[in-house]
């Protein structure tokens, strides 16, 4: 690892990144809310409204198991579904396990904190510590903060309202824009990035809810293994 | 039965996240692989906020405030401003065409 050759943060650069993941905490925090009372509605208990917060702890499968479950689904297609729309926590694991370097107890806590919001964070940084840094500062944030309102949502009920009222939906993905948007300037990034959305967009009417997204990495595949622009030298 | 179900999706949704950081690294290793492995969450984020802004309920497009949110995030983007402005900023367009009925 070229982790200890790197330069510490400034200070500067520290306050934007957790800054950053502190925001993005906070806003996902309010759908805990939404959350905690959808799942109490659904019919779930209290308590296995938190477990699968603080053990799936992965708002779309979440939301999934309680929405499948509340319309009379079989809980084989709660699971699958739920599962489904996990498989991208494993793809983006392969990218934040790179810059993260852990082992042991601390791989296992971070694998659990790998979710949408920690690795665009972390993805987000140009440098090393502070890919680290956003990525922790992030999950543990959004850990917290999506725990904490699970409670309350499931104790005292949706309170807040639909976070939609709010364009917290509209928020969520402006700042997964806000995060890509400098590594669109590299044009394989873009290129992917234009890929996925039209492979996404393509696949959400005819497969189910958590593929489509899944079926964009695909895009990173095409442009990733494509054989370099560079000519090859004359024989 | 409820309880089988929550435990079963928490045990397999960790278990996806952690196979991510114990395939042996020779899976990943080499230019291009790690080519793809470093796209991959652009790829994923892209696709995520497609679905996000124009997929409805139901799996088909659906045109409404999302889209004008995210283009008004784009344009802030655009103009270079702070990441707080650009999040506050599309919610706030979002919150304002749903209050006025716009969707």
């Amino acid at each position: 690892m070229t982790a200890a050759a790197e330069a510490p943060l400034p200070v500067q650069r520290r306050r934007e990144v957790v800054r950053q993941g502190l925001w993005v905490g906070l806003a996902t925090g309010a759908y805990g809310i939404s959350f905690g009372a959808l799942s109490v509605a659904a019919g779930l208990s209290v308590a296995q409204t938190q477990v699968l917060s603080l053990l799936l702890f992965s708002g779309g499968s979440q939301f999934a198991v309680v929405g499948v479950l509340g319309a009379g689904g079989s809980p084989v297609a709660a699971v699958a579904t739920s599962t489904l729309l996990g498989v991208r926590n494993g793809l983006y694991a392969l990218r934040t396990s790179r810059f993260l370097g852990v082992d042991g107890v601390r791989r296992l806590l971070a694998a659990h904190v790998t979710i949408d919001e920690s690795t665009a964070v972390g993805t987000a940084q140009a440098e090393g510590p502070a890919q680290r840094l956003g990525f922790w500062v992030t999950g543990l944030t959004v850990f917290s903060g999506w725990n904490l309102m699970t409670l309350a949502g499931a104790l005292v009920g949706n309170a807040l309202g639909d976070p939609r009222t709010y364009g917290l939906d509209a928020a969520a993905a402006a700042a997964f824009a806000a995060l890509l948007w400098p590594r669109l300037r590299d044009g394989d990034a873009a290129a992917t990035a234009v890929l996925a959305v039209a492979v996404a967009l393509l696949a959400s009417p005819v497969l189910p809810a958590g593929l489509p997204v899944v079926l964009a990495g695909l895009a990173a595949v095409a442009v990733g293994l494509r054989p370099g622009r560079r000519p090859e030298p004359a024989p | 039965m409820t309880w089988a179900t929550v435990l079963a999706a928490g045990v397999l949704a960790y278990a996806l996240k952690l196979a991510g950081y114990v395939v042996p690294a020779s899976w990943v290793e080499g230019e291009r692989r790690s080519r793809v492995v470093t796209l991959l969450p652009v790829a994923l984020l892209s696709g995520l906020v497609a679905v996000q802004t124009l997929v409805g309920d139901g799996g088909g497009l659906v045109l409404d405030a999302r889209l004008v949110a995210l283009g008004a995030a784009v344009v802030l983007l655009v103009l270079r401003a702070n990441f707080l402005v650009v999040v506050a900023g599309a919610a706030l367009v979002a919150g304002l065409l749903r209050a006025a009925g716009g969707g």
